[in-house]
């Protein structure tokens, strides 16, 4: 069986000696027999060899695409060497919170950093440590803009449908109404929003670009909710956020979005990350962890956490959220991609994704695969589908392309920096072949 | 030991209240609170226009380690609030009774309020 | 030390992407952002230096021992970083056919029946990303099942004052009301004030067992079934497993929905503060409100399933993955008698640093402890103005991680000593050794403990400054 305690038996015997205990069993005096079990029903413990071959041989059973079109949430980006080699160093890996900050000046300073990099994206003012992920930063976002009068969150049904689901369990939970803004031809329908929005309205959540690849006007949108005096929330893609127009010059009180694009692997759906940025008046009301600056003893710079009194382990069931545990690493990987990449980097990234997905929806366009709505977009677009999609989707996966996602009736194609126009134009081929183009 | 000004009224949930007149008063947190709470870090105040109610909480202040409400000694429409304290709230800490929070007219009811020597035999008990 | 963005020079950075190979299409520009993006420009190697200089000024479980009581930081295996790095697992997308997947299904699938198994559970979902989180989820489950009953009263749910302090902030997210319930003098549920507490408008119980203060609360049967009998369920709060795996279970306690911490009891590691994740299992009465979606053994593979009457969603996905992964290597490597053989260990070295302190400090509640225990240091601050903090931050000076500060709150000057099984005896000697000279560092020269760290990379920080004038982020 497999060990990671260092004692031997006689060592154990001589601590249980120290205490004036006979057995392990001692310990437990204060468990009542009735309940205590003599052994688990597991199989045996294994030596570090054979649990490498187990978890290999599970791995094995999955399906590594070498050419992935599908986004939907979760993007296949290029990930550089440095982020790896970075967030793997086992101090950052093994550290807790960085309750003592006089030691944790490392972990400090790197989200300190993480936070500039999110209100760089965002042009926001303020931002925390991270949360679990963007549907969750999308669901505390709502609980900052709610007021004692003003309880309802008006969603864009163009979000993601997990990040309207995440909002629909919080506010739920709270015992809040979620209302669903229509889709218009791709796009959150104006007239609806402003026919939703009345004085119970906390706020309005919208994505850009929304899940169907599509560039909101996010400013117009924003100007209609503060007329109604809400709050205006966005979820963004933090790598389009190197090109499109900043929440903040959208007008956005609340910034939020799914950081994993930054640097994280796809990994079947987490760890991923959360960003939440605000406005200076909205400071106050971020929730989790927030590292700010100030001065030590001697005066020299360093960091700490702060404006933690309205946590969850100070004020307890008044807390404006429960959370702690965040994602910490999952920041730092974003700062380090961000280094690596810098501000031309990204924006190469971003043009050769707005790129690659315009040249791809053209090709597929002549394959038989028409784009479904008008308008702007980033490096997601949905198509028609002349063939039932899953026929279209097996046909690829035969040839090792994760195709897009089929949604309503169409499929949802992503198109990234890491593919290449030749894997485009295969693309472009196996579709023609399948719609007889 | 504490200073309470004898001309102000005091409640048990360590607030002073100034009457200017039958109907109008300032409210604020005594020497006793500022002194408990530590160092004051952030303070949330009602807006002007809104209502307070009697033993209801109306706004909060925050230091490194908590945040408290503060509780309306009185019921009334909060007249106006003291700007100064949004972006020096160790104003408070200095300055309890110069330090107030809100001022309050059309007040129609208020607690049972405690005399100086009263309030400060209760905080003893506290202690 | 620079900041990333203090180290920047115009015109460095790092050469990554190649040159595009399609046409360029640009946006229009009424969309384009304005707002110059202000990102550092470095070389690798500076970010290299960058990251190394930040990694000497922090400090992991790899660089000492870290009793943070309640957080369980015992050590993190590196078998398990490493297979959750397979690209197998951290190169598939989570939108992938199922028949794609059946590798990561059969992670979750396994991880499920281990941790029923060491839990006496019925089912368990992944999806929540930290304790916390499963604490909303599990709350959730209780509500949905009171609600599927009609049970429309019960708006209530009991938490003991020693409880972590996440207990009450997730019943108020939950929407429940919070009814407080004091301990008794053992730090113990107290279970007249139970009787008293529970009615109608009972939804549940949260408790802790071993609890906050490092007690196996003896009475555990009585208190679940006082609970149970109001028609309230009980909610296991998972933190202190580590104290009794595989010893006893808390489906055997009366508890009906756990969370699990996977980055405490499962050795993940924590990140600097996450990824973590915290799982919640529920006896099979609960099992049909689990959110979506749930991975399920299905003829000879695993598919995705709907819970019937699901709460719904509280993250994307299916939670924090490789966590999972980590935790199952974790879990193939220990057995069955190596779970119960770690929790043993926890609870021995507990009682073997609390035996070698008690005579130099006070221990808050006498007797033996499970995997932790709490020190009082009110006589010392008392007699000597040293308080907890001071010893905290004087012990940062040798190396060693301090404990938990200021928790339970229903110690004074508490200070909570976690362990873990994974030190030697060596090492909780030294511990012992390095404790004792600073207790009579603090009776001789209180004044040098008020002034400590001295040796870390900053001295005490102004906290009250970084909150008045928050400086959230560089200026430029």
């Amino acid at each position: 069986m497999g060990s990671y305690v260092p004692t031997t038996k006689e060592e154990r015997r001589q601590m249980l000696d120290f205490i004036g205990l006979a057995s392990m069993d001692d310990l437990y005096a204060a468990v009542p027999a009735s309940m205590k079990i003599d052994h688990v029903n597991l199989p045996d413990g294994k030596s570090e060899l054979e649990v490498r071959g187990m978890m290999e041989e599970i791995a094995g059973k999955n399906r590594v695409f070498p050419t992935i079109f599908r986004g939907a949430g979760a993007y296949d980006h290029y990930i550089p060497s440095i982020v790896k080699s970075v967030v793997s160093k086992e101090t950052f890996l093994t550290a807790y919170t960085p309750y003592q900050a006089e030691i944790s000046q490392g972990i400090l300073q790197s989200i300190f950093e993480f936070q500039t990099m999110i209100c760089e994206l965002t042009g926001m003012d303020a931002a925390n440590a991270s949360v679990y992920d963007g549907a969750s930063a999308a669901a505390e976002a709502a609980a900052m803009c709610r007021e004692r009068r003003r309880t309802k969150t008006l969603v864009s049904a163009a979000a993601h449908p997990m990040v309207i689901r995440t909002v629909q369990t919080y506010c739920e939970a709270s015992g809040t109404e979620v209302v669903l803004v229509p889709v218009k031809d791709g796009k959150t329908d104006s007239e609806a929003l402003v026919s939703l929005l009345d004085d119970s309205c906390a706020c309005f959540y919208l994505q850009q670009p929304n899940y169907y690849g599509l560039i909101e006007d996010a400013a117009a949108l924003g100007e209609l909710v503060h007329q109604k005096g809400a709050k205006y929330m966005m979820g963004i893609n933090p790598i389009a956020a190197a090109l499109l127009k900043t929440p903040a010059e959208c007008g956005a009180d609340v910034a939020v979005g799914e950081g994993q694009p930054l640097g994280m692997p796809l990994s079947f759906g987490g760890p991923y990350l959360g960003f939440m940025a605000c406005t200076q008046a909205m400071m106050r009301r971020l929730p989790g962890r927030i590292v700010g600056e100030t001065a030590d003893t001697d005066g020299e710079r360093a960091f700490v956490l702060t404006l933690q009194a309205r946590e969850q382990h100070i004020r307890r069931e008044k807390a404006s959220s429960n959370i702690c545990s965040n994602q910490a690493l999952c920041a730092m990987t974003a700062s380090v991609y961000l280094a690596a990449m810098g501000a031309r980097g990204l924006r190469e990234a971003a043009s050769q994704c707005c790129s690659k997905a315009h040249y791809a929806a053209a090709a597929l366009k002549r394959a038989g695969f028409p784009l479904r709505y008008q308008g702007d977009f980033f490096h997601e677009f949905v198509t028609d589908s002349p063939v039932d999609a899953e026929t279209v989707l097996k046909k690829l996966e035969a040839y090792g392309i994760l195709g897009g996602l089929p949604i309503e009736g169409g499929i949802l194609w992503c198109v990234t920096e890491k593919n290449t126009r030749a894997q485009i134009d295969r693309l472009a081929e196996l579709l023609k072949e399948v719609s007889g183009k | 030991m504490m200073n309470n000004p004898s001309e102000l009224l005091y409640t048990r949930s360590h607030e002073w209240v100034r009457f200017l007149t039958e109907t109008t008063a300032q409210v604020g947190l005594t020497d006793y609170a500022q002194h408990s709470l530590g160092d004051l870090v952030f303070v949330n105040l009602p807006q002007e226009g809104d209502e307070v109610t009697q033993g209801e909480s109306f706004a909060d202040v925050e230091s490194v380690k908590a945040v408290s409400d503060v509780y309306s000694p009185v019921t009334g429409t909060v007249k106006a609030i003291n700007e100064v304290l949004l972006d020096a709230p160790e104003t408070i800490n200095k300055d309890p009774y110069g330090a107030w929070l809100v001022e309050v007219e059309n007040i129609t009811d208020r607690e049972e309020l405690l005399s100086a020597d009263d309030y400060a035999v209760h905080c003893e008990k506290e202690d | 030390m620079n900041l990333l963005f203090e180290t920047s020079r115009e015109g460095h950075g790092c050469s990554i992407l190649p040159p595009c190979d399609v046409p360029v299409t640009s946006l229009p520009e009424t969309e384009l952002r304005r707002k110059e993006l202000r990102l550092p420009q470095l070389a690798e190697v500076d970010i290299s230096r960058h990251y190394s200089a930040l990694e000497r000024r922090a400090h992991g479980v790899n660089n000492g021992f870290y009793p943070l009581g309640s957080c369980t930081m015992k050590y993190n295996p590196k078998i398990n970083d490493e297979m959750a790095a397979l690209p197998g697992f951290a190169g598939i997308h989570p939108l992938q056919p199922a028949h794609t997947v059946q590798g990561c299904l059969e992670v979750l699938a396994t991880a499920e029946q281990y941790l029923c198994e060491i839990t006496g559970m019925d089912a368990m979902t992944f999806q929540p990303a930290a304790g916390a989180h499963g604490e909303l989820t599990g709350l959730l489950l209780i509500k949905a099942y009171h609600q599927s009953r009609g049970d429309t009263g019960r708006t209530k749910i009991i938490v003991p004052d020693a409880a972590h302090g996440t207990n009450p902030a997730s019943a108020a997210m939950a929407g429940f009301t919070v009814v407080n319930v004091p301990s008794n003098d053992k730090g113990c549920v107290d279970l007249e004030k139970l009787r008293a507490a529970v009615g109608p408008d009972t939804a549940g119980l949260m408790l802790t067992n071993p609890n906050t203060v490092g007690i196996f609360d003896e009475a555990i049967l009585e208190i679940t079934k006082i609970v149970h009998d109001a028609g309230g369920l009980n909610y296991y709060d998972g933190a202190n497993l580590n104290a009794v795996m595989g010893v006893v279970r808390p489906g055997d306690m009366g508890f009906d929905v756990i969370h699990l911490n996977l980055h405490k009891t499962f050795s993940t590691p924590h990140g600097g503060g996450g990824p973590g994740s915290g799982p919640v299992g529920c006896k099979q009465l609960l099992a049909d409100f689990l959110p979506l979606y749930y991975a399920k053994k299905a003829g000879d593979g695993y598919a995705f399933v709907q819970p019937a009457q699901s709460v719904g969603s509280v993250k994307a996905f299916y939670g924090n993955f490789l966590v999972v992964v980590r935790a199952l290597a974790y879990l193939f490597t220990l057995g069955g008698d190596g779970v119960r053989e770690a929790a043993q260990n926890a609870v021995l070295n507990a009682n073997y640093l609390r035996e070698k302190l008690k005579d130099t400090y006070e221990v808050a509640f006498d007797g033996i402890c499970m995997h932790e225990f709490v020190l009082t240091l009110e006589k010392l601050k008392k007699e000597q103005d040293v308080s907890a903090l001071d010893v905290a931050k004087t012990l940062l000076d040798h190396g060693i991680h301090p404990p938990t500060m200021y928790f339970p709150l229903i110690v004074h000057e508490a200070l909570m000593v976690e362990p873990t099984e994974t030190e030697s005896r060596e090492t909780l000697d030294a511990a012992a050794e390095i404790f004792r000279s600073v207790y009579e560092q603090a009776l001789r020269d209180p004044q040098s403990l008020h002034d400590a760290p001295t040796t870390a990379p900053v001295r005490r920080p102004d906290e009250v400054a970084a909150a008045r004038n928050p400086r959230l982020r560089y200026q430029f």
